[in-house]
């Protein structure tokens, strides 16, 4: 009874998305969510997605909502298709030669599935930072200079790679040392970098693939401050194995996980604060509670 | 109940049985080591017996005079600038079309062809022409270079041929550094919205640099060692002007030390022995070249 008393509320605003009532729980210390009480707007929507390698499907069904300006966790145990589906929003994964996708991902009200949309440019306005820091062998300001200069960028060079790696943070570490190797820098600054090289392009959504997993605590903190910074412009996607980090660091969770059939599948989403204390299913329950996972 | 639980731990724990015999390991650890020694020493000795023989013989003839001058019927007046010459063009002919062909080869294998069955054998019949006696390159670039496109016998057909010599060396250790590189570098370049060509141009070349003109420097200096081909493609024994590479006749150093090698008299021995100094010098140029080009390409890589 209790239980069915204190669920009304929160069915009610994950129905109309994240309503006020949340949105003031969730309002992190930087004040960055916006202040508007209008209904969020979606950069995002997965509709129906499944992926399949082969004859498997790795993900089934999946509708997910991204808000603008926000970041959402993907969280779910390991093999659930969380990276999978990750991979699919930035069309990475048709680079998998058995692998395919169903459905539809609008961006800004177009399908990045549809025939004419090219996976090169898609990959522009959705930007992704992986899981093992991966600078080019190259020095630090042509790793930045990279992504525009593939992409045609005709302005100043210099002022955009300082710009980007002000924004990520690390302007302060390298300035001095912009010709040096881009693989000269620790982890942590590795990530940062990448993450610069990502906000170089200025992409519109930007994914994160366990972008902590390889990186020490000290380090983790400092790219979770740096997300709370770039959501005032960008949307964040993020998959995470550190259910901490979710809770600490998103706006929204997304929980998956996979059926008997080992297909990957969204249970519950909404905001972090209600998936964490007051989850709607059971499975999530188990899974934030850490009793599964 | 009178049986007793099987599954009850026994009264007192049999001990784990473990034998150490350090001593044993250990020596088995010395005579490994010593074997890898052995095997070290095996190959200096080998190099040292040669490396004296050839300085023992050669080193009095070896001056200035020597490598400036031309090839002549009195040993004390012999020179090998035209074999030099020759080996220099040749090798340098091959750089020019090994390199733009082995390494557009291998990226295409590595980067761009699927992985099925036709492939593969592509792949594994290149493996199988690196092992191809030399002296059928010979064959092949005569009737192909001399004969059928009209080269002659021209320090460009023999760079053509030893480029078809080496060409497989060169795709084999280009497909090995490419592979070398992570995939993580390949979709680090993909999201940010590279192409194919720019994600191998600006990711995955220059991570790949350093092996393959490591491997271009090891193939070329195995080119300029190498006199059984040319040997049918019409190098000439005796040639005392500095060779045009389109025309006319040329040298290479390994043929003018077989050529005075091949001579009874003790002068020219001695000759053909300052010539294989030479030969070794070149060698440790290019090798160390190698050295230095690897060094300068990795600067930025640290896997």
């Amino acid at each position: 009874m209790n239980t069915q008393l204190s669920e009304a509320p929160v069915r009610e605003a994950a129905t109309n998305g994240p309503g006020p009532a949340i949105r003031l729980a969730t309002l992190p210390a930087g004040g960055a969510a916006p202040t508007v009480d209008a209904a969020p707007e979606y950069v995002v929507e997965l509709r129906d997605v499944s992926c399949y390698y082969g004859a498997f499907r790795a993900v089934r069904n999946v509708d997910i909502k991204v808000a603008k300006n926000a970041i959402t966790a993907l969280i779910g145990p390991s093999g659930c298709g969380k990276s999978t589906l990750l991979r699919t929003i930035n069309r990475m994964n048709d680079l998998v030669p058995s692998y395919r996708s169903e459905g539809q991902i609008m961006l800004d009200g177009q399908d990045l599935f549809a025939k004419e949309v090219d996976p090169v440019a898609v990959r522009r306005r959705v930007g992704m930072v992986f899981q093992k820091p991966n600078p080019f062998p190259k020095t630090i300001w042509e790793n930045v200079a990279f992504g525009p200069k593939v992409n045609g960028y005709k302005g100043n060079l210099n002022e955009l790679v300082e710009t980007s790696l002000r924004r990520a943070a690390l302007w302060d570490d390298v300035k001095d040392k912009l010709k040096q190797s881009g693989m000269s820098l620790s982890g942590g600054q590795q990530q940062r970098l990448c993450i610069a090289r990502t906000i170089a392009v200025n992409p519109e959504v930007i994914l994160m693939d366990e972008p902590c997993s390889a990186l020490d605590p000290r380090s983790t903190l400092q790219i979770e401050e740096l997300m709370a910074e770039l959501k005032r412009e960008y949307t964040i996607v993020i998959v995470t194995h550190n259910m901490q980090q979710a809770a600490r660091a998103s706006d929204t969770t997304v929980f998956m996980t996979m059926g008997e059939d080992r297909a990957g599948f969204v249970v519950e989403q909404g905001p972090t604060a209600q998936i964490f204390t007051n989850p709607r299913n059971q499975l999530t329950e188990d899974y934030v509670s850490g009793r599964f996972g | 109940m009178t049986v007793a639980n099987p599954t009850a731990p026994p009264a007192t724990p049999v001990a784990p049985r473990f034998e150490p015999a350090l001593m044993r390991r250990k020596l088995t650890g010395t005579i490994f080591y010593g074997a890898c020694l052995a095997a070290i020493g095996v190959l200096l000795l080998a190099l040292t017996f040669l490396l004296i023989d050839v300085f023992r013989r050669g080193l009095p003839w070896l001056d200035l005079g020597f490598l400036s001058g031309v090839p002549s019927r009195r040993p004390a007046n012999a020179g090998i600038l035209p074999a030099l010459v020759g080996s220099f063009q040749v090798g340098i002919f091959v750089a020019i079309f090994s390199f733009p062909l082995g390494v557009a080869a291998a990226i295409y294998l590595t980067e761009y062809a699927k992985d099925n069955w036709f492939n593969r054998l592509l792949q594994t019949n290149i493996s199988n022409l690196a092992g191809v006696p030399s002296i059928i390159y010979g064959i092949l670039g005569l009737a192909l270079f001399v004969r059928l496109l009209g080269l002659g016998p021209t320090s460009l057909a023999a760079g053509l041929t030893m480029t078809l010599l080496i060409l497989p060396v060169v795709i084999i250790a280009s497909i090995e550094a490419l592979k070398a590189v992570p995939d993580a570098q390949r979709e680090g370049a993909y999201a940010l919205g590279a192409t194919r060509w720019q994600m191998v141009r600006g990711s995955i070349f220059p991570a790949a640099a350093p092996g393959i003109m490591t491997g271009l420097i090891l193939a070329m200096a195995r080119a300029i060692g190498e006199a059984a081909p040319l040997l049918l493609i019409g190098a000439s024994v005796f040639v005392t002007f500095l060779p045009n590479p389109l025309e006319g006749s040329y040298t290479v150093l390994p043929i003018q030390v077989l050529q005075w090698a091949s001579r009874p008299q003790a002068d020219f021995q001695g000759i053909s022995a300052a010539a294989i100094i030479v030969i070794l010098a070149l060698m440790l140029v290019l090798n160390g070249l190698a050295l230095v080009v690897r060094a300068r390409l990795s600067r930025h890589i640290q896997w």
